[in-house]
């Protein structure tokens, strides 16, 4: 109990301590401090090292004198754990992370009016509520994208009209069953996967966000993965990994994300990519502000930048992804066309139930399973369980 | 004249430290000893504590906060068939891996500290060692792409014909998988490859402590080969072969980075820890999954240094 006390008050210390900043929010932009860190998705800042033309970090060190430092980061726990150690202005908070950073106040509101570029974001986004909560902005969305359904068109000549593929067993049009064959994310946030795919074939359960389940929508769900655990030899968790498993494990099918079906059509691998008619799961990041940050007249600046500039087209090529500034798509500023915002996916924003954190208070049915009882159970779930 | 030297020596500080050590060396032993001691305190036991006491705490069902109030009920989610089957599976592969370990390492030690001249001794030590000394992550991605489908393995097996038999041995149950880069088999593979130089190096060690004398008076004695092998050799080497146990098995026990690359997905302990601390937040349950280890060393270490293990490092 003295060890509980003891807690409190150094919790009561933080949330006072840091309070009082959260509660100023800025109002006008300074002069640059010189420097930004931020923390980042590999392959979300890149300032021409990797490939030349890719480059949207040196325009803006010139223009404002603040150096970007990026560290990077390769789960939503990374990110949540380093915005908890500090030290960092920025992080592309994925909807999975941005809820916990802002209800572990990690992050301060940000103030829209000193973004101008924030009236061309996509009006879709602007109060999407993985970044706004009661009202208040806590970011600025940064690039969005849809989990889509990477197969191979060898195996399936014409594209597979349904994730079954990858939920039941089944025999291929190459006339092969797809056990052993196909993926899915070695993630538990994959249970939305299959909360989605149960809204569509069995209506009668009521799931109404895939990201709320009651008891007994989350136990069909489970018994969907039950199934799926039978025909999945690995399930993939690095990008990379899926890559080369669809080179060399014999992979056909699974879940994915545009990144890796870029990367394999560059390396001339048959492969391609579709959102089912069941729709599917995406990610949406934000730009968040750390409520310690050191630079915060060069944060405000890159949040400016990062909609104002060629990033939102270069990066959205680079990422295949569909950047929040829809204009960036067809105004040239850099090399996206309206073909590639549609191939990454912006034409499909209405089936896309985004990333969110379930948590055991949601709107829809009042009590739902949070998410560390989706993490647990969907590691007996991979055991076999 | 005395008085005088005396009041200049103590004027100086240094001088005075020094008389002080000098008449209390048990002093300048807690000075030496102070800064070691409050590194191992407060980093390393500090830490191992605060994690034996969160493991002890519980995640509230309906907020998933954490309640700090003391209880053995995250203790008692451990026992789960889905939290057991994560210990089991782990604790079997750590086991599997060191007795494999053992029975491969213990021939090579054995040819190194037996049979090995000057030249091939050198070539033993950086054929050991040469593993060490690359990336672990490389080791790893290069044994998923020998062991993957359309790897180098099956590639030979295919131009052997052997198919079948590989086949048969993938088609097992709980061990096989699609193929071996997704299968228990793989994982155990390449958990081997990787903690092998851990058990060879001390069992070569132990054996080169043995004197020639013994074995030449166990022959003369009219021991046969074997004899001397099963009753001279195996009980002075044991301790080495234990030692070397402990790393396989302690290391294989903490190992998350392999199944996680290769191997079928089902989760190993360190997995298990890592899921349960991040976004999920559960730390009591990361805490409890981690103490288990540490139980299991525990144990394994008191019959460890029951048999003269500790003598042999």
């Amino acid at each position: 109990m003295k060890f509980k006390s003891v807690i409190l008050t150094a919790m009561t210390f933080v949330v006072f301590s840091t309070g009082s900043i959260a509660a100023e929010m800025k109002t006008e932009i300074g002069p640059g401090e010189g420097a930004l860190d931020i923390v980042a998705w590999p392959g979300y800042i890149e300032r021409g090292e990797t490939m030349a033309e890719f480059d949207w970090v040196t325009k803006f060190e010139e223009a404002t004198g603040c150096m970007v430092r990026v560290k990077t980061a390769n789960t939503s726990d990374e990110m949540v754990a380093l915005m908890n150690e500090g030290g960092f202005d920025l992080v592309t908070a994925s909807g999975d992370a941005s809820l916990r950073l802002i209800a572990g106040k990690r992050v301060q509101p940000v103030n829209i009016d000193l973004v101008p570029s924030w009236a061309t974001v996509d009006d879709r986004l602007k109060n999407a509520p993985w970044h706004t909560v009661d009202g208040v902005h806590y970011g600025t969305p940064y690039m969005w994208g849809p989990n889509v359904l990477m197969y191979n068109t060898n195996v399936f000549p014409e594209p597979p009209t349904s994730w079954n593929v990858v939920f039941e067993e089944m025999t291929l049009p190459d006339g092969k069953s797809n056990k052993g064959r196909v993926q899915a994310y070695d993630g538990p946030i994959h249970v939305a996967d299959a909360a989605l795919y149960l809204m569509y074939h069995q209506p009668e359960l009521g799931i109404e966000n895939p990201y709320e389940l009651n008891e007994d929508q989350y136990a069909v769900a489970l018994d969907v993965l039950r199934g799926q655990r039978k025909i999945v030899g690995r399930y993939w968790h690095n990008a990379f990994i899926q890559i080369d498993d669809f080179k060399n494990e014999g992979v056909v099918a699974s879940g994915s994300w545009p990144f890796q079906v870029n990367l394999l059509k560059a390396d001339g691998q048959p492969v391609a990519s579709t959102i089912p008619q069941e729709g599917a799961t995406g990610w949406s990041d934000t730009t968040m502000m750390h409520i310690d940050s050191a630079h915060p007249n060069c944060a405000y600046m890159w949040m400016e930048h990062t909609l104002a500039s060629n990033l939102q087209s270069d990066l959205s090529v680079w990422f295949g992804a569909v950047p929040p500034v829809i204009s960036a798509c067809t105004d040239e500023r850099g090399m996206q066309t309206a073909e590639g915002c549609a191939t990454n996916g912006l034409g499909d924003f209405d089936k896309i139930k985004f990333w969110t954190t379930p948590v055991s208070r949601c709107p829809s049915q009042g009590e739902c399973v949070p998410y560390y009882r989706w993490v647990s159970d969907y590691i007996g779930v991979i055991g076999g369980r | 004249m005395n008085s005088t030297t005396l009041t200049v020596r103590h004027s100086s500080p240094g001088s005075r430290l020094t008389d002080l050590f000098w008449k209390k060396p048990g002093l300048l032993i807690f000075c030496l000893l102070l800064p070691p001691l409050l590194w191992l305190g407060i980093i390393y036991i500090g830490s191992l504590f605060t994690l034996l006491l969160h493991s002890f705490f519980s995640i509230d069902e309906f907020s998933g906060l954490i309640r700090y109030e003391f209880t053995l009920k995250t203790y008692a989610e451990l026992l789960s068939p889905a939290n057991f089957d994560v210990i089991l599976r782990t604790i079997l592969m750590a086991c599997a891996v060191t007795l494999a370990a053992a029975l491969i390492a213990f021939p090579i030690a054995y040819y190194a500290a037996r049979y090995a001249n000057q030249k091939m001794k050198a070539l033993f030590y950086l054929g050991v060692m040469l593993p060490l000394w690359s990336s672990y992550l490389v080791k790893i991605y290069a044994w998923k792409l020998i062991l993957a489908k359309q790897g180098i393995v099956n590639w030979v097996v295919e131009g052997t014909g052997a198919t079948f038999l590989l086949n048969s041995v993938l088609s097992l149950p709980v061990i096989g998988g699609n193929s071996l880069a997704v299968s228990y088999i793989g994982t155990f593979i390449v958990l081997l490859y990787v903690w092998l130089p851990f058990m060879i190096l001390p069992v070569q060690a132990s054996l080169e402590r043995i004197p020639e004398s013994l074995l030449e008076a166990s022959g003369d004695l009219g021991a046969a080969p074997k004899q001397t092998f099963r009753l001279v050799i195996l009980p002075l080497a044991l301790p080495g072969v234990i030692a070397g146990s402990i790393f396989t098995f302690s290391l294989t026990m903490g190992d998350f980075i392999v199944p996680q690359i290769i191997g079928s997905s089902r989760r190993f302990i360190g997995q298990a820890v890592y899921a349960h601390q991040g976004t999920a937040g559960n730390i009591p349950l990361a805490a409890a999954f981690a103490v288990v280890p540490i139980v299991v060393m525990i144990i394994y270490l008191y019959f460890a240094k029951k048999r003269g293990a500790f003598d042999a490092l």
